[in-house]
């Protein structure tokens, strides 16, 4: 399986992010680099609204997301509830 | 009672394909004239994917407030002389490269998505289409209005516009992206869309901004890691236009991987400039243009081309060679530019000890045997009194316009020349990646407008070189160009620092 990645400008919102990941997909590896935070995963990861919000303790749309994105790899799905990355085979 | 909030799903339905028309009394194929003529095969444009689903009210409000955040960095960045902050006055010929090499290209890719935004019989590819072309209208503002602040503080920044065109390193990206624009409009999708931005691009805006921000320039970090944040949506519309173009039809799969050759191998010989940016340009490390090729590359776009298998689709050609070449290009691209550092529009400098150390550990199995002696003679050299420029002008790639600079790679200290006859016509390439692309569409790239030959041609004005890089190219010389040792950047940045 090969590895789906997001990379987040390190900032405020973003470690809230990152703490929602790393609850959602226990399994994913965090890098810290200068300005930047890469997550990876192997074949798999998601991104949910629901604990982004509980850990920012607002409203967060998933599209919000893209403020703080740098890059990602990976099949993309985005709805109203969540982003995932994965790669098919 | 408010009126319920549409999901993501609906939303794009009714403001993305809603939009669409059916023409009842004009030819649809009268409509979209260059649909066909590439030989793509399209029999159902509603299979189109946005896998963000963006849609225009959605991205105007997210694109403002990134653009605020991007401005109130740049005002601080300026109210705090920021200039002062980073780290040798030798990193910021970097970003001079940057905004005379890559910063056009960012406009010309607006003007390519532009166009192509209106060929497209979907809609979906119609609306993603214009929102990426207006995402690199923004790219190219961004950068210049980051780094106009520079251009009161150091030399290099002011005729970036005038020498797109013209300056013989420049021609090749220009090139690049002229080929793209001159293409069909799914070629041009495949080569920048995807190979460009989904393979290549992070290589670009990652590690280098990362290194960027390593540096102490926040405005470069900040305006590279938001137009990312655009990219990694220009990212998944690349992918998903390939799995589009594949699922359509299978005639469609031996043009998709003939335009992924091409563009692959353009792309990596372009990218040659970056990884001299990473190797020899940052002055505090991040990580060297070997292991950033090894993640972004080998890593991330091997795992892309295995989810494409299963459509036929197989590894670029000639990766195999890329894999060796990534430990060398950066070494004989800076070599280049460090012996035609007259020519150039930014400083160039021999490596410190501690950066050649830096170097030989990165690359164990080749700087110490092919780089560094080079360094050593050129210090040398330095020292009596003879920093070394080059007297020729350097021939040329018909394809990549880039000089002759490249080796074997079975033997590095061979250069590899290719060349091919077309109507009685000898032409010469750097590789076989740009002598195959030639022959597969030598009409085209007979009319390269190769820097050199025009100099030679009298096209440039001259007959002296220094006439060609003063008045053609509009470069300061004495301030512009030549060593960074000695050039008014160094001096005033001691006297800046209070330093003798």
């Amino acid at each position: 399986m090969s590895k789906v990645y997001l990379a987040l400008q390190d900032n405020d919102v973003s470690r809230y992010i990152v703490e929602a990941i790393e609850e959602d997909n226990p399994e994913v590896t965090v890098i810290h680099n200068p300005a930047m935070i890469r997550i990876e995963a192997e074949g798999h990861m998601v991104v949910k609204r629901e604990t982004v919000e509980e850990k920012l303790g607002r409203d967060w749309e998933v599209p919000e997301l893209h403020l703080n994105l740098i890059t990602l790899g990976g099949n993309v799905d985005e709805d109203d509830d969540q982003l995932s990355l994965s790669w098919n085979s | 009672m408010a009126a319920k909030k549409l999901s993501l799903k609906d939303k794009y339905s009714l403001l993305t394909r809603d939009l669409d028309w059916e023409f009842s009394y004009q030819d649809r194929k009268e409509a979209f004239p260059f649909e066909e003529f590439e030989g793509i095969k399209i029999t159902d444009w509603s299979k189109w994917e946005d896998p963000f689903r963006l849609t225009m009210d959605a991205y105007w409000k997210y694109q403002a407030e990134k653009e605020k955040k991007l401005y109130a960095i740049f005002d601080a960045f300026a109210q705090n002389n920021g200039q002062l902050n980073v780290s040798d006055p030798r990193y910021v010929n970097a970003i001079k490269l940057f905004l005379t090499g890559i910063s056009p290209q960012e406009y010309q890719a607006h003007q390519g998505f532009a166009h192509i935004g209106r060929q497209y019989g979907g809609v979906g590819a119609r609306v993603a289409c214009q929102m990426q072309s207006l995402d690199e209208l923004r790219h190219v503002q961004t950068q210049v209005h980051a780094m106009s602040h520079y251009n009161k503080f150091f030399d290099g920044f002011q005729n970036w516009s005038h020498m797109q065109d013209r300056v013989w390193y420049l021609s090749v990206p220009t090139s690049f992206f002229h080929d793209a624009r001159s293409a069909g409009p799914f070629e041009f999708l495949v080569a920048i869309g995807f190979s460009f931005e989904y393979v290549l691009t992070n290589l670009l805006f990652v590690p280098f901004m990362s290194g960027a921000a390593y540096n102490g320039d926040m405005a470069t970090v900040t305006f590279g890691f938001s137009a990312q944040s655009d990219e990694a949506r220009h990212m998944t519309l690349g992918l998903e236009v390939i799995k589009f173009l594949l699922e359509q039809h299978e005639d469609n799969v031996p043009i998709v991987q003939k335009w992924i050759d091409k563009w692959f191998w353009r792309g990596t010989r372009l990218l040659s400039l970056v990884g001299m940016m990473m190797d020899y340009m940052l002055p505090n490390k991040v990580m060297s243009w070997q292991e950033a090729w090894e993640i972004y590359f080998e890593e991330a776009g091997g795992a892309l081309f295995k989810d494409l298998a299963r459509y036929g689709i197989t590894m670029p050609k000639y990766a195999e060679l890329v894999e060796k070449e990534k430990e060398h290009v950066s070494h004989q691209t800076w070599w280049t530019f460090y012996t035609h550092g007259h020519a150039a529009g930014f400083h160039t400098w021999i490596p410190t000890d501690e950066e050649l150390d830096w170097l030989s550990e990165k690359y164990p199995n080749t700087f110490d045997k092919y780089y560094r002696p080079r360094w050593e003679l050129a210090r040398k050299l330095e020292a009596e009194g003879k920093r070394f420029y080059t007297k020729a002008l350097p021939q040329l790639c018909t394809t990549c316009q880039i000089p002759m600079l490249f080796t074997e790679m079975d033997d590095p200290t061979q250069i590899s020349y290719r060349d091919t006859v077309y109507k009685g016509e000898r032409y010469h390439f750097c590789s076989d990646g740009c002598c195959d692309i030639f022959n597969d569409e030598p009409e085209k790239f007979v009319q390269s407008w190769l820097p050199v030959h025009q100099i030679f041609q009298g096209n440039c004005g001259g007959p002296g070189v220094e006439q060609v890089l003063g008045e053609y190219y509009k470069m300061n010389l004495g301030a512009d160009n030549l060593d960074i040792k000695g050039s008014p950047d160094e001096k005033r940045w001691k006297q800046w620092k209070g330093v003798a």
